[in-house]
């Protein structure tokens, strides 16, 4: 098995061009993520759907102001937008964009792809040498 | 020749992917390949220091030309033989100047049945863990690849043509 393939797990070197999906995109969107108390906003906006700030910060021990300036952050990503409902500002998911952040567990997908094609051709096609 | 892997739709999951595959093969043989390590690493182009043990650490240097630096760490959870092999390791470890130990850990588990009939082996494989693996890490992967993930494809689109 000398042969020079890409490693199942390893994504090939930059440069070999083709119609690439938008990497870059999900930077953004990644960078916007790191950090748990945002992580767990998009999770309850996920499951309960859409919620006003006063909701949002009820029982996290996190102030208004500070989950403002989370939600603010997940929505320059793209992630969550807001609409104005009498006085208060409710909060939802951008599931389009939501949906660049799942694109990162398809790639890993595709990469076990390959590696589920690598054993099959192993132990389908191949004398076995390793007896033990 | 196609593997005919099958994703389960997890319309909502950013942390788990699920692939199943028939294989034309005893199941014997196909645990072999999974968890005899020198089987193991022929297959996954990884040269691996030892056998696996459960509870035991497993150290590799990926075998595949332009990426002979990277390093994994495959930690062995479970060993049912012929039936269930499973371990825990940082995924993509793209970078080598990288300190990746302190970061949570996904599990990999490989799952072997036999086909009706018993000729063949149906294996699934899962990783999960994804959602506790930082986003800022998995943007990271992104970015240090930079359309590297496109050529990937195409690599693997020539190969299983």
């Amino acid at each position: 098995m000398s042969r020079s393939r890409p490693h199942p797990l390893i994504p090939s070197p930059a440069g070999r061009g083709g119609t690439a999906p938008k990497e870059r995109d999900a930077v953004p969107v990644f960078a916007a993520l790191s950090d748990a108390t945002r992580l767990r906003l998009l999770r309850r906006l996920s499951t309960e759907g859409p919620l006003s700030i006063t909701r949002l910060s009820h029982g996290t021990g996190v102030t208004r102001q500070a989950i403002t300036r989370h939600l603010y952050a997940l929505g320059s990503a793209g992630l969550v937008r807001h609409r104005k409902q009498g006085r208060e500002q409710i909060w939802d998911l951008d599931a389009k964009r939501l949906e660049i952040a799942r694109r990162y567990l398809d790639h890993v997908a595709v990469q076990w792809d390959a590696a589920a094609e690598r054993l099959k051709a192993f132990v389908e096609t191949q004398e076995e040498t390793a007896e033990p | 020749m196609t593997a005919k892997t099958q994703s389960t739709p997890q319309a909502a999951s950013t942390d788990r992917i699920e692939k199943r595959v028939e294989l034309r093969a005893p199941r014997a043989r196909v645990w072999r390949a999974i968890a005899d390590a020198s089987q193991f690493a022929a297959w996954f182009n990884v040269k691996l220091d030892g056998a696996f043990a459960e509870g035991a650490t497993t150290r590799g240097q990926i075998t595949s030309k332009g990426y002979e630096h990277l390093k994994i760490e495959m930690q062995v959870q479970r060993i049912e033989p012929e039936r269930y092999f499973a371990y825990r390791w940082h995924p993509y470890p793209i970078d080598p100047n990288v300190d990746y130990s302190a970061e949570p850990t996904t599990l990999v588990e490989f799952t072997l049945e036999e086909t009706a009939g018993g000729a063949g082996t149906a294996l699934t494989i899962v990783e999960s863990g994804f959602d506790r693996i930082p986003l800022a890490r998995r943007a990271e992967a992104y970015r240090m690849n930079d359309g590297g993930w496109s050529g990937q494809i195409k690599n693997l689109e020539r190969y299983v043509a």
